[in-house]
């Protein structure tokens, strides 16, 4: 008898842990350290919300939001005008955290490696093939450069990092952008793919000549050693928390009501040129109320204390300008 | 009545297999909509693969799919073949179940294991030895010339040819196993030494299962997907040289499509996995041809 009444119990705990607001996302990849921290705390403040984020890639968020089958999509790319146009409720884009994205070479005895946005273009556009060439000897006076291959790495998974590296070639170089173009997965003019940042580092560690990118966060935790870039106004700056925030607040300026901006070789001596928004796709009608308040005390929950966790991952904070405009843009949410 | 239960139970079960096949072709051929209307039957010999411009063709990856499997084919089934017959006709007992036991330890590991084996010890070893000492070689082939990078088509075909030796082994030694004693005892009886006994009686015998064993290795291989997309360098520019980078179909499914967008990305995308099915039809009925063409020539010869 004792046991049954505590069987009864159990379920019905059981059942109340179900009956919790559950609220399912889907998309960017980019910012799932951060978000999967952010969910988890915020379900300890709020044990009575649980937010499921699965972290399938931008395009996948963006086709599910599409089809209703989450609640919130999450991208890395804003949201294209096709795109929009499929959706059937409008979805909001709340730009969520910054992350720089870094290169990373293998060049045995070279450190501090600078790279000039020539030079980027050149080598991933392979123009430049050895490491001695004259466009890299001239942004790093006085390093005796190897004369060996180049060999480029890049992700061969569709990426919000690839994303975000392609569009900052893309405006720094017409070549470019007239050739391979920006997305999260292009046609490469060189070199091999790897699967996800791992398989990018590694390969890179593991070769002598390699050169690639990856997120900021990444190299910052696993203390990877990585080039600094020469941004618009040309100063050649190491991505930090505080040169990523410091692109963002020159876009503040001009940022656009709908928040679909790329702030890409950003104006301004300290902003570090490789940089990037990610951004979280709420739809402006969400019949189911409790669900709506949930996601609503959410925003304004990542928009205040959430930011805080930022740096300690690697991302750097919205301006506090952003971080207005989006509060105000919340009331869009019915 | 029981009977008749049985019957439809296992009618039922037989049928899904069915259902299964065709509910699989129906999605995937519904899926690829767009980009067949786009692309036709001229996607098979398309070279270009541009999610930018919206251009894709299947052949880098037909062609890459195809060669890496063949290729491990010629790999292992020397080795694994020879490797069962010593464990079936030649080695003693205990060493026997023992390798046997190790065999399908080997062929249960997952793929994703083999990959990291592959990373951290055949991509290095590609790198620093067996690429350059085939380039010293053959290096006159334009099959052993470029960088040796240590990742391409040759390291993700002895990655494949490692991973399905386990298979051609356990399968081959069940089917050397049970060739009949008398077929052993009759070839001794004639005079026939081990070696002719073995080579001109038994194998023969047992080809059928050894065929087996090898298409169900090259199944393997060509649907095969982590561990070559960890070592094949994923570049869907076709190139001449084996050491180069290359890619397969089931690798630019897996990496590709999660953050494919727009209609015709993703109908290409689907429209890979259409195929790969049809190229593993296409092997699978080349394999039955080959085995109705041997089991022609009737049984053992004994000389």
């Amino acid at each position: 008898m004792k046991t049954s009444i505590a069987l009864v119990g159990l379920w019905l705990a059981a059942t109340s842990i179900v009956s919790a607001q559950a609220i399912n996302g889907a998309g960017a990849t980019f910012p799932y350290p951060i978000y999967s921290k952010w969910f988890e705390e915020f379900r300890q403040k709020n044990p009575s919300i649980e937010i499921n984020y699965q972290s399938k890639g931008s395009g996948a968020g963006i086709a599910q939001l599409t089809a209703g089958t989450v609640d919130f999509g999450a991208s890395d790319m804003p949201m294209t005008d096709e795109q929009i146009a499929a959706l059937k409720v409008k979805a909001l884009h709340f730009p969520t955290v910054l992350g720089g994205v870094v290169p990373v070479y293998n060049l045995p005895g070279v450190k501090e490696l600078k790279f000039s946005p020539e030079m980027l273009a050149g080598i991933f556009l392979h123009k430049i093939l050895k490491w001695n060439d004259p466009v890299i000897a001239k942004a790093n006076p006085g390093v005796k450069l190897p004369a060996t291959d180049i060999l480029v790495v890049h992700r061969a998974d569709g990426s919000g990092t690839t994303f975000v590296f392609t569009d900052y070639l893309s405006k720094i170089s017409p070549e470019w952008k007239a050739g391979p173009g920006s997305n999260s997965s292009i046609k490469w003019p060189t070199g091999v793919g790897q699967q996800g940042s791992e398989g990018v580092s590694g390969m890179v560690k593991q070769t002598p000549g390699a050169v690639s990118y990856v997120e900021f966060f990444y190299a910052f935790k696993e203390n990877m050693e990585y080039g600094s870039v020469q941004n618009a106004a040309g100063v050649f700056l190491k991505a930090t928390v505080e040169s990523v925030t410091a692109a963002a607040a020159g876009a503040a300026k001009s940022m656009p009501a709908d928040f679909r901006v790329s702030i890409t070789n950003a104006p301004g001596k300290n902003a570090y040129p490789i940089a990037s928004f990610t951004w979280l796709l709420i739809p402006t009608q969400i019949q189911d109320a409790p669900k709506r308040t949930a996601l609503v005390s959410f925003l304004k929950w990542m928009l205040a204390d959430g930011q805080k966790d930022c740096a300690a991952l690697g991302y750097a904070p919205l301006p506090k300008e952003v971080v207005a405009q989006e509060l105000k843009q919340i009331a869009q949410i019915h | 009545m029981g009977d008749e239960i049985a019957r439809l139970v296992t009618l039922a079960f037989g049928a899904s297999v069915v259902l299964i096949t065709v509910l699989l072709i129906w999605n995937l051929w519904g899926t690829s909509a767009a980009s067949r209307a786009k692309f036709g039957f001229g996607f098979l010999w398309g070279t270009n693969w541009d999610p930018n411009a919206n251009d894709f063709g299947a052949f880098p990856f037909i062609y890459g799919t195809v060669m890496t499997s063949i290729m491990a084919l010629v790999i292992s089934v020397p080795l694994g073949v020879g490797a069962a017959i010593f464990l079936a006709e030649m080695a003693p007992p205990g060493l026997s179940s023992a390798c046997t036991f190790l065999v399908e330890l080997l062929a249960a590991v997952p793929s994703v294991i083999y990959g990291l084996l592959a990373i951290f010890t055949v991509v290095p070893l590609m790198r620093e030895y067996i690429e350059p000492a085939l380039k010293g070689a053959f290096g006159y082939l334009p099959q052993f010339q470029g960088p040796m990078l240590g990742i391409g088509y040759l390291t993700a075909a002895v990655v494949l040819s490692i991973m399905t030796i386990p298979y051609i082994i356990a399968i081959s030694r069940e089917a050397l196993l049970e060739v009949p004693r008398d077929q052993r005892e009759a070839a001794l009886a004639l005079g026939a030494t081990r070696w002719e006994t073995t080579f001109k009686v038994v194998v023969p015998y047992a080809r059928l299962g050894i065929l087996g064993s090898i298409f169900l290795g090259l199944a393997r291989a060509l649907g095969e997907t982590m561990a070559i997309t960890m070592v094949i360098g994923n570049d869907p520019t076709l190139h001449a040289s084996w050491f180069a980078p290359g890619y397969t179909i089931a690798a630019v499914i897996a990496n590709e499509f999660a953050e494919a967008t727009g209609k015709i990305y993703t109908g290409a995308l689907v429209e890979l996995g259409l195929v790969l099915f049809l190229v593993t039809i296409i092997i699978n009925a080349l394999a039955r041809l080959l085995v109705l063409a041997t089991t022609r020539k009737g049984t053992a010869k004994v000389v």
